[in-house]
């Protein structure tokens, strides 16, 4: 198996471990940290082809993992602010109970 | 494939596995910490040091922060009497198997036509902010605008409402 295999399977691991974490767990904050798991496995993805693909002097794969770890950076902290808005409304962060779209 | 691969790996994949699997909710976001710590190092053994440690400044040193102090204002930390899986964890748990059924195959099947480069590409600091202040100073400010306009939401959003009692 050649190395950059061995990083993609990885990256494809903690992928779907995100993905299963943002699709089973009943926490809201839990659903952040599955979907920030996933954004890191995509830069794993960006960084590895940047290493072993051809051309790295352009830098373009470095370039889409720095932008996309600040993308992140924003993400969460506004996913987070809206946890904590909701927490205040309803006094709770479990995502079955959250049903209704009515303030 | 090197031994240190293999262990930053299995690493990684045990502090994920254990963030979207333990009960108490600050287990949690410290085992997601070891998964990004894990993370950060595979990418310095991939020869990108700028993005390794900017990962370990973002990650470990921003978004676990916040993390941690989301779970502490909601109360997060008490494990729920229903269970810590949500009523459809059986779906969830199959097209997470899927998509990383799917993924794998991909990647077994193009083995052979993957690239790969022998020799490490140099990727300084130098050239890093180079590159970043003229052929992607576009992307640059555009981030900034983004980080300025998130931030100032995010404050926007948690604040407390008019007349709310405290």
């Amino acid at each position: 198996m050649t190395p950059l295999a061995g990083y993609l399977l990885v990256a494809a691991l903690v992928f779907a471990i995100g993905l299963a974490g943002a699709l089973t767990r009943r926490n809201a904050i839990l659903v952040l940290i599955g979907i920030e798991l996933m954004l890191n496995a995509a830069n794993l993805n960006l960084i590895a082809f940047w290493r072993y693909g051809p051309h790295p002097e352009l830098l373009t794969g470095m370039m889409f993992a720095v932008f996309s770890i600040a993308v992140a950076a924003a993400e969460a902290a506004v996913g987070l602010g809206l946890v904590i808005s909701i927490y205040r409304h309803t006094r709770t962060t479990d995502l079955d109970e959250m049903n209704r779209m009515k303030g | 494939m090197s031994p240190v691969f293999w262990i930053l790996s299995a690493v990684t994949v045990f502090g994920a596995l254990a963030a979207v699997t333990l009960k108490n909710t600050v287990h949690c976001a410290l085992a997601v910490t070891i998964a990004f710590a894990g993370l950060a190092l595979l990418f310095l053994q991939l020869d990108a040091q700028f993005a390794g440690f900017a990962q370990i400044l973002v990650y470990i040193g921003a978004v676990a922060i916040l993390v941690v102090f989301a779970i502490l204002l909601t109360r997060g930390s008490e494990t729920p009497k229903e269970g810590i899986f949500s009523r459809s964890w059986f779906t969830g748990m199959t097209i997470a198997a899927g998509v990383f059924a799917v993924l794998g195959w991909a990647v077994i099947q193009s083995v052979h036509v993957l690239p790969h480069q022998a020799e490490a590409p140099s990727a300084t600091v130098n050239q890093i902010g180079d590159a970043l202040l003229s052929r992607y100073v576009l992307p640059l400010e555009i981030i900034a605008l983004l980080l300025t306009a998130a931030l100032v939401g995010a404050v926007i959003v948690a604040m407390h409402e008019k007349g709310e009692s405290k």
